[in-house]
């Protein structure tokens, strides 16, 4: 069946939101399996916020250096904080491989070693070479190849679409409401299955690597359904933001051997991470800076240190780093062969986002009762991977990974259910989202009060936390709540309205921060990203628990009774050097 | 870094209240270390919400900002101030697409000149159990033009495209190209099909505007050049 965009109702039996790695990757497992998928997209696809990881996806192919499945496993627990689900991460590792060939049969380019193999690098917080790259634009050819794979497949893509509304009912997803960005109207997608693959929540922050497009879309839909967000408070600092503008150079810089500098010219890794220097994960490396800064070490005395790429060479930076030589060069007029680069600590991965079990399935308590026909996966999702912090390039894996388990499960859904009725009116409450700002009278623009919440999750609830700021900014997040309800937009019409899009994702960001702010208030210890000045121990006999958040009338609800999953035989939490 | 007085004409267009696109002119003060997506960013969060442009990632990867800033194709959001001699500004739509509103105009036959040329590894071979092998030498023919965002910068930039818009165009030869010489396809004579053809690689005259164009210094021309003797090849 030929889907009629014209239409305002289309029923179909899976629905994508969003088309990253995890989104296409499931949207391709879908139509393979012969079920119809469609993709909705507030951006193109290729133009998704996967395409800008840079340094490469992990896996233990041993190409360049003895590995295995168990280091892997290991590392990724660890880096985490101990944070992480076992059984979850043991599955992902178990995938990972697979992933990976899967890939390259696909047709992802690939660096390679001389015996023709795919090229793996350092990255941190991995013990082995173990980034499976292609230059540094790793994740820009996945999505690519995916997107491509997509396109052989025939899966329909909604484009420029911006999904307002998820139709809930009776524990049971029935589909979603989406407007038209480009000629206006709101649709109804009716499916028997709804993937949420909106990506990260980094937007929330003013120093951030994230797109303009990370405003955490599907998770205030959630908050909004009465269901919960998990672990909202860890949020990844990446140590190597482009000074001022935020944007990534990639880890794969330190992979390949670049130094970080304070003022004196020292590498001030080996005070804090004398092993592993440069290559620690990344919330050691992000607090040791940030620390190079609080203390008057920063370059001149300033907010920012160096990344210096001058020893590795003109050849190898020109093979390997074309991207972060161009970044620098472009934004910051700094040539990184004859020059080191400012770098500062830059809001990056989200760790939290919406629950799910490892069938992707999405769960609304600490039970794991499921949302029937609903899932999730890649950033938006927590599953929880990544614990209390992600090593690099294991998002792209998860992404990958979960992208196609969501495909897999959905199809199996879609296969032994039939569809349910709508609920009475679906898209009422979309448009009364739409008409709210359309016909505002108020005199507060939507841009005053995000840059407001920005500046403030960036100095209240960055990489150091204390109870004193955040709860300054449990106060400030209220007062911009209040003062939303006065937004008014300039824009009325029904063409690219960019005006009411960037509304409706400040609402978002306002909605699920005050989870994030709740979540760092609670958590009374230190564990990966989430440090805390006023409790700077991990305490495990407390919190080796997940946070489960709600957003009630009477504010944020916390559930603290989610255990997280330990094998102790094997991985026992030990105290986290390197 | 001192501040600066920017005077930024910009050529608007919406399509339920307009005619025709019209040039209007905004004043404002900026740090003089700006990008040209900051330019517009505060002239659409401060000065006037209606104004609509597409933008994403910020960091050149996404392809989506590519206008045209004083004559040139550029992503706006790596190109700052300091590239231009002028403080006054003229910005407008990607030329050689149909404008959708403002400087956002309409990919879907970019789009879909890409999907003619069959984007997407072909194989007449079984896989191997891991990866199928490609040397260095290898990757190395294809690294470059699987780095093309789709940005529609060369596209747009092409005479031959603006004279005949059935012309698939640099974008779509590039992706061609990228599967074509790709070790591991065996699609090349099904590709070869579609593109050795008048309003395939034969259109390309060689005027280089979209290897100027192209953000990502994408060599394209020459790319679309061994595409053209590959094509002779297999012809005889």
């Amino acid at each position: 069946m030929k889907l009629d965009e014209a239409k305002l109702y289309h029923k179909i039996d899976a629905v994508v939101v969003g088309a990253g790695l995890a989104g296409l990757r499931a949207a391709l497992e879908i139509a393979r399996n012969g079920f119809q998928v469609a993709v909705i997209s507030k951006v193109y696809p290729t133009r998704s916020h996967s395409g800008a990881a840079q340094g490469g996806i992990a896996a233990a192919l041993a190409n360049v250096k003895e590995d295995s499945l168990d280091l892997h496993m290991f590392d990724t627990i660890k880096g985490g904080d101990y944070l992480g689900d076992q059984d979850v991460i043991e599955f992902f590792i178990s995938e990972a491989v697979k992933t990976v060939y899967e890939f390259e049969n696909m047709g992802v380019p690939f660096s390679r070693t001389e015996d023709g193999r795919i090229n793996q690098r350092d990255f941190g917080g991995h013990s082995s070479p173990r980034a499976c790259f292609s230059a540094d634009i790793t994740g820009h050819v996945l999505l690519h190849t995916l997107y491509e794979q997509c396109v052989k497949q025939h899966v329909h893509f909604f484009n420029e679409f911006q999904v307002f509304s998820l139709l809930i009912e009776n524990d049971s997803c029935k589909g979603v409401v989406a407007w038209d960005i480009r000629n206006g109207g709101m649709h109804t997608f009716h499916s028997k299955s709804v993937l949420l693959a909106t990506g990260g929540y980094g937007r929330a922050y003013k120093i951030t690597s994230n797109a303009h497009a990370n405003t955490g879309d599907a998770l205030a839909l959630i908050l909004e359904c009465g269901l919960p967000l998990e672990d909202m408070e860890f949020v990844q600092f990446h140590p190597t933001g482009l000074y001022k503008h935020g944007i990534l150079l990639s880890e794969a810089a330190r992979g390949e051997g670049a130094y970080i500098l304070n003022d004196k010219g020292e590498r001030f890794m080996k005070n804090y991470a004398a092993t592993k220097m440069e290559l620690g994960p990344r919330d050691v490396v992000s607090r040791a800076e940030q620390t190079e800064i609080n203390e008057g070490r920063g370059i001149g005395g300033k907010d920012y240190v160096y990344l210096d790429l001058r020893h590795i060479g003109k050849e190898r930076i020109m093979e390997r780093l074309p991207q972060v030589y161009d970044l620098a060069l472009n934004y910051l007029k700094v040539d990184a062969i004859k020059e080191p680069i400012p770098i500062q600590p830059t809001a990056h991965y989200s760790m939290g986002g919406i629950p799910a079990n490892v069938r992707t399935e999405v769960i609304k308590d600490a039970k794991g009762s499921i949302i029937k026909g609903l899932y999730t996966a890649g950033e938006a999702s927590c599953l929880s991977v990544h614990g209390a912090n992600r090593l690099g390039t294991n998002s792209l894996q998860d992404a990958a990974t979960f992208g196609r388990i969501a495909g897999i499960s959905m199809s199996q859904f879609v296969r032994d259910n039939k569809f349910e009725n709508l609920p009475a009116n679906p898209q009422d409450a979309a448009l009364k989202k739409v008409s709210t700002f359309m016909n505002g009278t108020g005199k507060e623009r939507h841009s005053v009060i995000r840059a407001l919440l920005q500046n403030g999750m960036t100095k209240l609830a960055g990489v150091f936390r204390t109870e004193e700021d955040m709860l300054k900014l449990r106060v400030l997040v209220k007062e911009l709540q209040e003062r939303f309800k006065n937004v008014t937009i300039d824009d009325k019409g029904n063409s690219y309205n960019m005006d009411l899009i960037e509304a409706f994702e400040v609402s978002n960001l306002l909605s699920f921060s005050e989870t994030i702010v709740e979540g760092a208030i609670a958590r009374k210890e230190s564990r990966g990203a989430h440090y805390r000045n006023d409790y700077p121990k991990r305490d495990d006999e407390n919190w080796l628990r997940h946070t489960l958040a709600w957003q009630t009338e009477k504010g944020v609800v916390l559930d603290h009774s989610k255990e997280v999953i330990i094998f102790r035989d094997r991985y026992a939490p030990q105290e986290r050097k390197y | 870094m001192a501040k600066v007085k920017l005077n930024v004409k910009v050529l608007r267009y919406n399509p339920d209240t307009d005619k025709k696109p019209y040039w209007k002119t905004y004043e404002l003060e900026t740090e003089d270390d700006v990008t040209i997506l900051d330019v517009l960013n505060e002239i659409h969060w401060n000065i006037d919400g209606t104004l609509a442009y597409r933008r994403s990632c910020r960091s050149a990867i996404c392809g989506s900002c590519a206008m045209k800033v004083n004559g040139r194709n550029v992503l706006a959001c790596e190109t700052g101030l300091h590239q231009f001699n002028s403080h006054k500004l003229k910005i407008e739509p990607l030329p050689g697409f149909k404008i959708i509103k403002d400087l956002v105009v309409d990919l879907d036959e970019f789009f879909a000149k890409l999907e003619r040329i069959l984007p997407y590894l072909i194989l007449k071979k079984p896989t191997p159990d891991k990866e199928f092998l490609q040397s260095p030498q290898d990757f190395d023919k294809i690294q470059e033009a699987a780095m093309c965002i789709l940005c529609g910068s060369c596209t747009s930039s092409c005479p031959s495209l603006w004279a005949n818009e059935d012309y698939l165009g640099p974008a779509a030869l590039l992706k061609a190209y990228r599967f074509i010489f790709d070790s591991r396809d065996d699609g090349t004579d099904e590709r070869l099909d579609i593109i050795n053809d008048r309003n395939g690689i034969w259109r390309c005259h060689t005027i280089f505007n979209c290897m100027e164009a192209c953000p990502k210094d994408i060599k394209i021309t020459e790319y679309l050049s061994r595409l053209k003797v590959k094509a002779t090849e297999n012809s005889i």
